[in-house]
């Protein structure tokens, strides 16, 4: 194989393409339930109807894709800083990725049944 | 790899040795000048932007761990302590801000989360949106509804009344 003409990505990049894709739908997120929450000024019956919303199977299953961008957005986003501010980070950021993603897939398989549990009690019965 | 060797000198047989690499240029063949690619001419605007985009950087990075707490602290209580989404409601909010501990908390986090968000899709617009125009409104509308979220958002945690109705 040639040496490198082509920018192939790898970790360094891929790390980077999703620290943004999940930045931007956070914040997109975040938007909306600052909007949801603010009708609670409007009155309890129609911040209780939205949250609502918010327990249907599918808006759940999409919490449950919210805590995973969320949780890879803070882990990745420690690893940044210490590449930034460690002084052996950048020779480290391999490892620390893989370490950002064995931690993710941990705190994942924790959070399916807390998170689920409203709609999995739901489906298959308490 | 491929090694190009510009080395006319090889005064040694030792492959690799210190004698290789040291005749190339001395104090009478000194080595050529190559300008810093960014260097400050005459031409270049004497009004800089100051150093805003250190200072953004050094925000994300301070607000982020500040968040990493705040928001996984919120998720863990909202979405997976006590029954995870099921026991959201009116009633729910009605408790957690009567305490002044999490208003202070919801109201940092929205602050801290809305402008980490902002300056990260500030970046995003700027790395995207070629046109001026493009980037110039798509950056106001950002802007605008940053202002329009945070101030909601504050007024919200401020003026919360649980005996609404």
């Amino acid at each position: 194989m040639p040496a490198g003409t082509l920018y192939r990505g790898r970790e360094g990049m891929w790390s980077w393409v999703a620290h943004r894709v999940t930045g931007v739908l956070i914040f997109f997120f975040l938007f909306v339930h600052v909007l949801d929450t603010a009708l609670v000024r409007v009155s309890p019956e129609a911040y209780d109807d939205t949250v609502a919303i918010y327990k249907t199977p599918l808006v759940n299953l999409m919490e449950y894709g919210l805590v995973a961008a969320i949780l890879f957005h803070a882990l990745n986003g420690l690893r940044v800083i210490a590449v930034d501010f460690w002084s052996k980070g950048a020779r480290y950021q391999k490892q620390m990725l893989w370490t950002v993603m064995g931690v993710w897939i941990v705190l994942m398989a924790g959070a399916f049944y807390p998170v689920l549990q409203h709609t999995l009690r739901e489906l298959f019965g308490s | 790899m491929s090694t190009t060797e510009t080395t006319e000198s090889k005064t040694t047989d030792e492959p690799g040795g210190p004698a290789d690499s040291v005749a190339l240029y001395d104090v009478d063949h000194p080595a050529p000048v190559i300008e810093p690619p960014r260097k400050r001419t005459a031409k270049t605007p004497k009004a800089s932007r100051g150093n805003f985009e250190m200072q953004t950087w050094l925000f994300m990075r301070l607000s982020g761990i500040v968040l990493v707490v705040l928001v996984l602290g919120h998720l863990l209580i909202q979405l997976v302590l006590d029954g995870g989404v099921s026991k959201i409601g009116f009633a729910f909010v009605a408790g957690r801000w009567a305490s002044p501990f999490w208003q202070v908390w919801d109201l940092l986090m929205l602050w801290l989360a809305m402008l980490h968000g902002a300056n990260g899709l500030r970046t995003v617009i700027n790395d995207y949106a070629e046109r001026d125009n493009t980037r110039f409104w798509l950056k106001m509308l950002l802007y605008a509804a940053t202002v329009f979220t945070v101030l909601l958002g504050t007024l919200v945690i401020f003026t919360f009344d649980p005996n609404i109705r």
